[in-house]
């Protein structure tokens, strides 16, 4: 545990020094006394809650626990308003609120599970959009009160006052903070709702040749653009906007060629980068909360996307440049192993099972498409009353994000310790008869450890090939999500029953029953 | 010119490397399970920079028209960002919950 202390030892020796600096500078810029105590109360929900999250039987209570620490930093916002003075506008604002909480209610309430991970992108999209609403606003502010001051005295007269007083450089600062939130925000909002068209099935993936180099440019000519205007090389408001635009195209471009497997890493990503862009907002208006806030998710959401990024045996890189999994993964399908296939009926599987001893099922995005999972809860607990012990192997990313699985089995009450992580699975499949994998393709195809050419080896994999008979059940022969085509299915203990996972899987119920 | 900057907001800096710190701590021994919910989570902890909002909106001039539009807009994005976030979190650990009795982490 050496890493924990040294951890905790920079932590003391920041908390030692943020005393310090109270003492140097006793005065900073505060609200009033009990909306910091307030904000402080948000903090402590944020950070509280977050860690509670992380454990399955406190998590519930977290949430909970982060989302009263809100209630009291926005209510502190509202009612004591900013420095001391109160807001104006407040219907305006309560009116607001209390429209995006009913809507933002329904929409929660009515997607479905199996949405889930697009309803989170589209979420952080508002955020990110918010965040660049904030930068627009107070630009807008910035440049009215510079005319102001401008048409009555001349320019050169202004730069000159405003170098000698320094005002000049607290203003560069408040212009770099509001770039940076505009920039990030911005980039959020319009990678965000590619992500959500993307699982939405909306939006195709794409990719320009020479695509990285494009987005390069795009975003050194926004980072460009911005440090120039700052820095009062460019003047004038129009680069504002162009910065927003070129941002704006920058977000889409970015997210476009990633392809569709990758999407919950780029969801992550995009989040830290909406909580950056808060800390932003934190920044310029001297705001404990949402510094902390923002910070907290940055560098939460950071860890999250290389965690998950390791569970796919991912790299970050890789993903981002859209290498694998995306357009570019095409190409590497053309390997094919060939050889034939054999083709089940539902009666063959159901007498396979009714007589097997162990049944291990394997799920997959397509029974979360195909909104199975009631009925492969229905078969299991058929299969169970004849005697037959059933497990479901969760794959660390199986569906379309790490524990979306678990998420819909539970949802049709499976329970919860027939759900066998992968590592524990493993050993149990040569004793298993029969395997039943739903739906589900890149994460039982043995190219992940046999050919270190598959854009996947190294991925960990579910042995399935272990068991005595493996029947896969899938749409069509297509390849899934990596594009690539699976030896499995060649194997001559594997059999394939084609058709909708529902559709299937409710005649296998009725088969069951029959015999 | 930046030495002056790092003075001026070192509370700031502070914080920030404090909370980076702490968030690198809370996150990195998490069951894969819960990755998604603490996404969601978090996704809906950064929607507090719907404060931003309340506040830019609240110093709008009532016949700015452009930062009244724009401000409202803010608000309820930032709104539907925290609610929506909260509330779809707390469906998919209200999944984890029923299930939970002797099951392991």
């Amino acid at each position: 545990m050496k890493k924990l202390i040294s951890l905790e030892t920079i932590a003391l020796v920041m908390l030692v020094g943020l005393g310090a600096s109270y003492m140097m500078d006793p005065t900073p810029e505060r609200g009033l006394p009990i909306q910091e105590f307030f904000y402080l109360l948000g903090s402590i929900g944020f950070v509280v809650g977050l860690k509670m999250m992380g454990k399955p039987d406190t998590a519930r209570r977290g949430n909970m626990l982060a989302a009263i620490g809100m209630v009291f930093a926005v209510v502190a916002a509202l009612v004591f308003g900013k420095d001391g003075q109160a807001l104006h506008n407040v219907p305006l604002i309560i009116g607001a609120i209390a429209l995006g909480t009913v809507v933002g209610t329904m929409m929660a309430k009515r997607v479905q599970m199996t949405a889930m991970p697009q309803m989170v992108s589209l979420f952080n999209g508002m955020g990110g959009a918010c965040a660049a609403l904030i930068g627009l606003m107070e630009f807008h502010e910035m440049s009215a009160a510079f005319a102001g001051i401008e048409s009555e005295i001349g320019q050169a007269v202004v730069a000159a006052a405003l170098a000698l007083t320094g005002a000049s450089s607290a203003l560069q600062t408040q212009l770099g903070i509001i770039y940076a939130g505009l920039i990030i925000g911005t980039v959020s909002f319009a990678g965000s709702m590619i992500a959500f068209g993307k699982l939405e099935g909306k939006i195709k993936d794409f990719a320009l040749p020479g695509q990285q180099y494009v987005n390069l440019a795009l975003l050194g000519t926004v980072l460009g653009l911005a440090a120039g205007h700052t820095l009062g090389y460019l003047e004038g408001s129009l680069w504002f906007y162009l910065v927003l635009v070129v941002a704006a195209l920058y977000g889409i471009l970015f997210v476009l060629p990633i392809g569709g497997a990758d999407m919950p890493v780029v969801i992550s990503l995009l989040n830290s980068f909406t909580g950056v862009a808060a800390a932003c907002g934190g920044f310029l208006y001297d705001n404990n909360v949402m510094l902390m806030g923002g910070v907290l998710v940055g560098s939460a959401g950071t860890i999250l996307t290389v965690v998950m990024c390791n569970a796919m045996n991912r790299s970050l890189t890789n993903v981002l440049l859209g290498k694998v999994g995306g357009a570019s993964a095409a190409a590497s399908a053309s390997n094919s192993a060939g050889g034939s296939i054999r083709e089940l009926q539902a009666t063959d599987v159901a007498i396979m099972m009714k007589y097997a001893s162990k049944v291990v099922v394997v799920p997959g995005y397509g029974l979360a498409v195909a909104q199975a999972q009631h009925v492969c809860h229905e078969l299991e607990l058929l299969l169970e009353s004849e005697g037959v012990e059933v497990k479901y192997a969760i794959h660390p990313v199986a569906g379309r994000m790490p524990g979306h699985m678990n998420v819909l089995l539970a949802e049709s009450n499976v329970e919860y310790d027939k759900l066998v992580e992968m590592e524990d699975i493993n050993p149990e499949f040569a004793t298993t008869d029969v395997v039943l994998v739903v739906g589900a393709n890149d994460v039982v195809n043995p190219a992940a450890k046999t050919d270190p050419s598959s854009p996947i080896y190294g991925m960990p994999i579910l042995d399935v090939e272990n068991a005595k008979q493996v029947v896969v059940m899938k749409r069509s022969m297509k390849a899934g999500y990596a594009g690539i085509d699976n030896d499995l299915f060649y194997n001559s203990k594997c059999g394939m029953l084609f058709g909708d996972a529902k559709d299937s899987l409710q005649k296998l119920v009725s088969e069951v029953k029959s015999l | 010119m930046i030495l002056n900057f790092i003075y001026e907001n070192i509370e700031f800096i502070y914080l920030i490397f404090l909370m980076v710190i702490v968030g690198i701590e809370l996150i990195s021994h998490v069951p894969s399970v819960l990755h998604t919910p603490l996404m969601s989570g978090a996704n809906a902890i950064h929607g507090v920079v719907l404060i931003g909002a309340i506040l830019v909106l609240g110093k709008a001039h009532s016949d700015d028209y452009f930062s009244l539009v724009l401000g409202f807009i803010g608000v309820v994005l930032g709104t539907l960002n925290v609610v929506g976030g909260f509330v779809v979190t707390d469906r998919m650990l209200e999944m984890f919950k029923k299930k939970d009795k002797g099951g392991k982490a």
